[in-house]
């Protein structure tokens, strides 16, 4: 029963972790720069289908795949965000969710122009697949790889904006950008170097999640619901908001699919509800 | 698609004479998340004109293609409402999901035009009006040979596993009955939301449960994918359990990108590319030679082309004068020797009754294919009385 | 919520036209002509009125929509829940042996309106990402609950053997849409009457006011709070009531009334015309739907290709949509004539 129970517990930390990775590019540009970028799922995608080419047709291993991913994806971003995106920083959230949704329609028109509307297929190396026994209890490699590479990723992110003379600059720029470049840091370059960075975790989320989620032309709306999902109940300006909803949401996502299956999807819109409604903020947001 | 159009309405002001071309309406999804329907239909029904001409009865046949953008049932209506009263079709055909073929099922009864449904797999479909008439399956007539065959090859106890919707909860019932009428118990039955990505804590409880098979329907897709990665990574099949499955999981249009994890898998459906008989070689050369971006060609395919082989059959004969009670009258009792088989119209319910393969899935060189090694003969709808 | 003034501040000079109450009572020529191009229609285009219904059935869909997101100003992406909630109401009706299509509409209306009602509450909390993820919530628990009880709804398969009687007792509902085009129009009509007074009220022109000022101005509080929730509960009812037109003309409610992809496909309509102008909506629906029939035959890959990119010009170079770029058009003439 306790061994169940430990289980359950893992695989919802799992499914959280699996959450977060997918929306943790959207934490930086939604959460930090507070742009509602719905188009977040086409960058994933991108980094998707970069992985999936080259293992396919270039034969390159899965984990060389990940930070070229995450290096394609950013530079995409990069140039998207100084022709198109900085135009809009100022905009209402409607203009940006349009605009967004835009990118993501043209986006699937041409995933499948390029690559057929069918899924892609995806393995992984033997390593990553599979059982091991962590203290009699069974758990999945890739899914133990997932939770590492979370831990990993917080970390980075947490010494980056804290640690670093750019994450101070980043915080004053996010704060009043006015003031920022009054005292001489280069705010637009700051603005497009995030901007790179969420989208390059987008693509770096979607290499890592096609395992679990698939990929075909369209997921970006299909799993949209899914990383709003984590950063609106998370809430804005902080990485822990979005962890600690993904968490909290994988968990009883799991625990209550397991316990009682019956009422499988109404789990998590339902918890999704109560959250905003408990905190309309979300879970860390700063109150407006 | 508009050229087409316009000669039609040209046509249409003619006066009626023996060479005015014989008109079928295609309703279909050909964009959105079902794009694949309405493509898998339209390789069938070219293959089959490949096949046998465009000309039937002093007749040039002429299809109407219309885009119903993904479940949608009133567009689908209104398509059938307009190929009615502006195009003056002899036939309705098409119909990929249930509820755009129910939504104008009352098209076809006010209109008397015979509607052919070459996929939508609901049993109630052909139910909702005299004229529809369908070429393809239903969902029980695959599940329920499923629970005979689990039943009579050592698997005492099953536990099934479906997405939480119509076609899901139809095959559950499908195969459970006819399992536990032939001796096999049902351990639990979950139903799976369908939008559904991780299926740890499913798959944690079939385990739990220890039976001998787990009974599966998902859309083909990233679901069914999804289920046999967590099915293989869980080590289920290590425990001794068994995947059994209708054949909409191993699609195949889709098997190949499931790759390895599919290796094994037995499911039981009407069709498989694999099947050997003359008329699916022939089939499956027409096929590639009109349809080459289309893939392979699945079970849709297969429904279009005998769609169209029913249609030319009844035109033939009726003579080339189509009148709604006559080919309604013509279809029943209907025989055809199908890539699939050998298939008939039952004149009760006007379903079809055909053979059901039991496949398992393997390697033949690069691509992957369901290899029928059983067979269960002159199948009906075991969801109508 | 910098480019919600915007838009106000664009519409400014029409708000005090009509705090002026002088424009808003009378009818202006163009939209009388407007309003006579639909009826030309059922004359002219006999075959396409099935399409035609459908497309007076959208606007009216859109038209709800533009009271909750232009004029009131919350961002919402599961406005069909409404339209679904309205859809299933007049079907089962239908189903069960009330086919009386007014009844019908006035039922699902109120059914709508008291949903519309009770999550309003929770949408008008929050700023606009959380309203976003609230409408967009409420719309999938919608969704997943018409598929749960499918013993009541159908289901996946939807809903089926909806019989509706004579409109009147004289018009039956008939194949060519000759029926269901006239009564979709006279209904659209009459709603959007009802919703051009309701924006040119004093409780109109304060719903704009609250829009325009309601980030900076938390203090105004309660009454802020309860404009929004009326404007929400009249949006919900009138979505309603375009879900039973749906219902009652196809005869027919399937679980994509439902459907996320209704309520995005909705916004786009709306910000095409024009969101914050009632005509928008209207002019928004007939062109995208018109566009879509046409050109869906050619390729549908590209078609949502060409909506994308739409919308993205439309964000960067033509807010307000086809009727502000009109309207900026209009003036820039305007300055021009007269030096």
């Amino acid at each position: 029963m306790i061994a169940n129970f430990i289980g359950v517990l893992f695989d919802g930390i799992a499914y959280g972790s699996l959450l977060f990775l997918i929306s943790i590019g959207l934490s930086v540009t939604l959460g930090l720069m507070n742009f509602v970028n719905l188009a977040h799922g086409a960058f994933a995608m991108l980094g998707g289908y970069v992985c999936v080419m080259l293992m396919t047709r270039w034969g390159v291993p899965f984990l060389a795949t990940l930070p070229i991913a995450f290096i394609a994806t950013a530079t995409v971003g990069a140039v998207l965000e100084r022709t198109l995106y900085r135009r809009l920083y100022k905009a209402s959230h409607l203009d940006q969710v349009l605009f967004s949704i835009g990118l993501t329609f043209m986006a699937i028109a041409a995933a499948t122009y390029a690559w057929g509307p069918s899924q892609q297929p995806v393995r992984l190396p033997d390593l990553l697949r599979g059982q091991v026994e962590v203290f009699g209890l069974q758990l999945g490699t890739y899914r133990l790889f997932l939770v590492a590479v979370v831990v990993a990723i917080t970390f980075a992110l947490a010494w980056l904006m804290e640690k670093t003379r750019f994450g101070a600059q980043v915080r004053s720029a996010v704060d009043d950008a006015d003031v920022a470049n009054g005292v001489g840091i280069n705010v637009n370059l700051i603005f497009s170097l995030m901007f790179a960075l969420g989208t390059g975790l987008a693509g770096l989320g979607g290499a890592l999640g096609i395992d679990v989620l698939g990929l075909d032309p369209t997921f970006p709306l299909k799993y949209m619901v899914y990383f709003l999902l984590v950063v609106a109940v998370g809430g804005a300006g902080t990485i822990r908001g979005p962890l600690v909803a993904a968490l909290v949401l994988g968990i009883f996502d799991v625990a209550g699919k397991y316990y009682v299956p019956q009422v499988g999807a109404f789990i998590i819109y339902t918890l999704m509800v109560l959250l905003l409604i408990a905190f309309p903020a979300g879970l860390y947001g700063r109150r407006a | 698609m508009k050229r087409l159009f316009l000669a039609a309405t040209l046509l249409a002001a003619a006066p009626l004479f023996a060479q005015e071309p014989l008109k079928i309406g295609v309703i279909a999804p050909f964009s959105g998340p079902f794009a694949d329907y309405g493509r898998q239909f339209e390789g069938g029904i070219k293959a089959f004109m490949k096949v046998n001409g465009d000309t039937i009865a002093g007749r040039k046949v002429e299809i109407l293609y219309r885009d119903t953008t993904g479940p949608n049932p009133e567009i689908a209506k209104r398509f059938a409402q307009e190929l009615v009263t502006r195009d003056k079709v002899d036939f309705l055909a098409g119909f990929g999901l249930t509820p755009e073929a129910l939504a104008v099922a009352d098209v076809a009864t006010e209109a008397k035009k015979p509607m052919i449904v070459m996929n939508a797999a609901s049993s109630i479909v052909t139910t909702k009006s005299p004229y529809i008439v369908r070429f393809s399956m239903t969902l029980q007539q695959v599940s329920a040979p499923m629970g005979a065959w689990a039943a009579k090859n050592g698997i005492k106890k099953a536990y099934t596993l479906v997405s939480d919707y119509a076609p899901g909860i139809d095959s559950e019932t499908g195969f459970k009955n006819a399992f536990t009428a032939a001796g096999g118990t049902v351990a639990d039955s979950i139903r799976v939301p369908l939008r559904n990505p991780d299926f740890a804590p499913y798959l944690q409880r079939v385990k739990d449960a220890k039976p001998d098979a787990v009974f599966v329907f998902l859309p083909a897709g990233e679901q069914g994918i999804a289920f046999m990665k967590g099915f293989q990574e869980r080590g289920l099949a290590q425990a001794g359990i068994k995947v059994i499955a209708t054949g909409d999981i191993t699609d195949d249009h889709v098997i190949d990108a499931m790759g390895d994890v599919a290796l094994g898998m037995i499911t039981t459906f009407h069709y498989s590319a694999a099947h050997e008989s003359p008329e699916n070689q022939a089939f499956l050369k027409a096929f590639a030679e009109v349809a080459a971006d289309k893939g392979r060609p699945n079970f849709m395919a297969v429904g279009g082309y005998d769609g169209m082989a029913g249609i030319y059959e009844v035109t033939k004969k009726l003579g080339g004068k189509i009148d709604g009670d006559k080919a309604m009258e013509a279809f029943k009792g209907l025989k055809l020797a199908s890539p699939r088989g050998a298939i008939a119209i039952d004149p009760a319910t006007r379903d079809i009754v055909q053979t059901v393969y039991v496949r398992k899935v393997e390697k033949r060189g690069a691509s992957y294919y369901n290899v029928e090694f059983d067979r269960i003969a002159d199948v009906k709808d075991p969801g109508k009385p | 919520m910098t480019g919600g003034a915007q838009i106000a501040e664009m519409a400014r000079p029409r708000i005090e036209a009509m705090a002026e109450g002088l424009s808003t009572a009378r009818w202006t020529l163009t939209e009388v002509a407007f309003w006579l191009v639909p009826v030309a229609c059922f004359f002219l285009l006999s075959d396409y009125l099935v399409l035609g219904s459908q497309i007076l059935i959208t606007a009216l869909f859109a038209l709800s929509l533009d009271l909750v997101l232009g004029y009131a100003g919350v961002v919402s992406l599961g406005h069909a829940a409404f339209f679904g909630l309205g859809a299933y109401t007049a079907g089962l009706l239908g189903r069960h042996g009330w086919g009386e299509p007014l009844s019908g509409l006035l039922l699902a209306a109120a059914v709508a309106a008291l949903a519309g009602w009770l999550t309003s509450f929770l949408v008008v909390r929050g700023r606009d990402l959380t309203r976003l993820m609230v409408t967009l919530g409420i719309g999938l628990l919608f969704f997943e609950a018409a598929n749960k009880a499918a013993f009541v709804t159908g289901g996946v398969d939807g809903l089926s053997g909806v019989t509706m009687w004579k409109l009147f007792g004289v018009f039956r509902f008939d194949l060519g849409g000759k029926t269901a085009y006239a009564y979709s129009l006279v209904v659209l009509f009459v709603a959007f009457v009802f919703a051009r007074r309701l924006v040119a009220s004093p409780f109109g022109l304060s719903l704009r006011a609250v829009r325009e000022n309601a980030t900076r101005m938390p203090a105004l509080g309660a009454s802020v709070r309860s404009r929004l929730v009326i404007a929400y509960t009249i949006g919900a009812a009138l979505a309603g009531i375009a879900g039973a037109l749906l219902a009652q003309t196809t005869q027919f409610v399937g679980l994509d009334s439902l459907g996320f992809q209704r309520s995005a496909e909705l916004v786009v309509m709306l910000v095409l015309g024009g969101a914050g102008r009632l005509y928008g909506a209207v002019i928004g629906t007939a062109l995208f739907m018109i566009a879509q029939d046409w050109l869906s035959g050619l390729n549908p890959v590209y078609w949502q290709f060409w909506i994308g990119l739409l919308l993205v010009v439309i964000v960067l170079f033509a807010r307000g949509g086809i009727l502000g770029v009109a309207d900026q058009a209009m003036a820039a003439w305007r300055r021009k004539a007269e030096p």
